[in-house]
């Protein structure tokens, strides 16, 4: 096998997803939220769109309200205590209004 | 930039000269970088290949992207076990096509994969296609263990249907006995034991006759006879059944004889391991299971049941360049989910076409979520947030996070769940077909 799995720094990351060059590419945490948000994030059936909807600290403040159960919901609670403080900042990033 | 699909694809004759495949394989990458960065192929067209397939497609485009799948059309377990609710006549509602797909620039072979050849990074197909791959993503789903339970086979399973595998049984199967049955009657369900697909499915199937019964048959009865002592989402379940239903539904666990070890089509009874015989009016086999054919065939599950996997890439130490992903590969705690097979194909195509284009592999970061529907504005749920650990031996959850909906929780949480399920089911095929 000549090809390594290369695990990046948090700083490559970093630049990874802010790279204009990448810019169709979610943060890998992203990939949680298309199964039920959909694949542009545009909601389905009651469950919320969550593209472009709320500015990047209303979006990380939202998270950390769910995580903190202290905002009503069903499953977000459950799922956003398994995000670190690095995901949800490129969950913001990438979800929230430019 | 234009692309020959039949590049990809070689007849036997062809390879038989040797010299085409060899020209093929020894191409420089940067060669083949004139028309496309490499070749991903996928087998197997649910929840896990159609996904992996539009993922590719969305994020990779300099990729080459082909499906092999003999279906034209494929339809989903989820939302079956609503048919027998009565809640859809038919299966046009979970039924999907993969004009789309193909549509979105997927080349798609519709034969049935028969045999990979890792050392030669080739597929052969049931007509004999040889297809080369740069990087191959698995997706095969399982098989049923016909006689694992005795006197169950294929033509038990006319009599006492699986519906497990939509392929090879559809749900309608079932849901017209239980329509045929007469009021008073006894459905019994056979679960199966650990791993198999869909951990809830058995429970939310059963939740379903129940509505459909409550209805339509309400002196009948369901038993669940369990190779196991306990299932997913349990106080959850067993709570609604109360609530909704009463006394309808009884579970009996391994450890109360409710592991069935034999079947008798003609008498339509089933046998526990202490030979205790129940007689069922309709009866329902869910047996166990294993990774489908192609993936133990082909050496992926080095003679195990399931394909043993490098926890962060979903590839095969023994067959590089192959990854194995959905119900065919063994990712404990992760569940054998629809969800999960969507996911963990997104991570498989970042790790298969960032090894073919050079570019660098993210951290990984995995999620489940799995709704099920229990009665009429009445959904629960599990999820699961999940990491590698470093040496890719095994999965951890998330600490403090995942779990099921809180027990006792208020009518229009359930009704919550239940609408967001329907979302779910539209949103994940939205993906894949859409």
């Amino acid at each position: 096998m000549t090809t390594r799995l290369r695990m990046v720094s948090l700083g490559l990351a970093t630049a990874w997803f802010a790279s204009p060059a990448q810019a169709q590419m979610p943060p890998v945490a992203a990939n949680g939220c298309l199964g039920c948000h959909g694949v542009d994030g545009q909601g389905a059936n009651g469950i919320p769109a969550i593209m472009r909807v709320q500015s990047k600290a209303d979006f990380t403040a939202t998270m950390k309200l769910f995580a903190e159960n202290k905002k009503p919901g069903t499953i977000m609670g459950r799922i956003s205590r398994g995000y670190t403080d690095q995901d949800i900042a490129e969950l913001a990033a990438w979800f929230g209004k430019p | 930039m234009i692309k020959k699909t039949r590049n990809n694809i070689s007849r036997r004759g062809l390879l038989a000269s040797g010299a085409t495949l060899a020209g093929v394989l020894a191409a420089p990458a940067v060669a083949r970088a004139q028309a496309t960065a490499g070749r991903l192929v996928i087998v197997g067209g649910g929840f896990g290949g159609a996904s992996a397939a539009r993922a590719a497609r969305d994020r990779y485009p300099n990729i080459a992207v082909t499906l092999i799948e003999p279906a034209s059309q494929f339809v989903t377990c989820p939302y079956g076990n609503l048919v027998l609710a009565g809640r859809s006549a038919d299966l046009a509602g979970i039924t999907h096509s993969y004009d789309k797909l193909v549509g979105r620039g997927v080349t798609k072979i519709s034969q049935e994969a028969r045999e990979i050849d890792a050392a030669k990074k080739t597929v052969r197909t049931a007509d004999n296609q040889t297809v080369a791959y740069d990087r191959l993503i698995v997706s095969p789903g399982i098989d049923l263990k016909w006689d694992a339970i005795k006197g169950y086979d294929r033509a038990a399973s006319a009599v006492m249907p699986h519906c497990w595998v939509p392929s090879l049984q559809p749900v309608t199967a079932l849901a017209d006995k239980l329509k045929a049955m007469a009021d008073g009657g006894t459905f019994i369900m056979v679960a199966p034991p650990n791993p198999f697909r869909c951990p809830p499915g058995p429970y939310e199937r059963a939740s379903m006759v129940a509505e459909y019964f409550k209805k339509a048959k309400p002196k009948s009865k369901i038993l669940i006879l369990d190779a196991k002592d306990g299932f997913s989402k349990q106080p959850l379940f067993l709570d609604a059944w109360k609530a909704l239903y009463g006394d309808m539904i009884e579970w009996v666990p391994a450890n109360k004889e409710g592991k069935v070890v034999a079947v008798d089509p003609a008498a339509m009874t089933v046998e526990t391991e202490f030979g205790k015989k129940h007689k069922g009016d309709v009866v329902n086999v869910i047996p166990p299971q294993q990774a489908a054919r192609i993936a133990r065939e082909s050496g992926l599950t080095g003679g195990a049941d399931w394909a043993a996997i490098d926890t962060r890439t979903f590839e095969i130490k023994s067959a590089p360049g192959v990854f194995v992903i959905g119900d065919a590969n063994a990712a404990p705690p992760m569940p054998k989910s629809g969800f999960v097979a969507n996911n963990t194909a997104m991570r498989a195509v970042a790790v298969a076409c960032s090894q073919m284009t050079g570019a660098a592999i993210p951290n990984a970061i995995y999620f489940n979520t799995c709704y099920s529907h229990v009665g009429e504005n009445y959904g629960i749920s599990v999820v699961g947030v999940y990491r590698p650990n470093a040496d890719g031996t095994k999965i951890d959850e998330a600490p403090n996070s995942g779990g099921i909906s809180a027990q006792g929780a208020t009518p229009d949480i359930r009704a919550g769940e239940a609408t967001y399920a329907d979302g779910w089911y539209r949103s994940i095929t939205n993906y894949m077909f859409g």
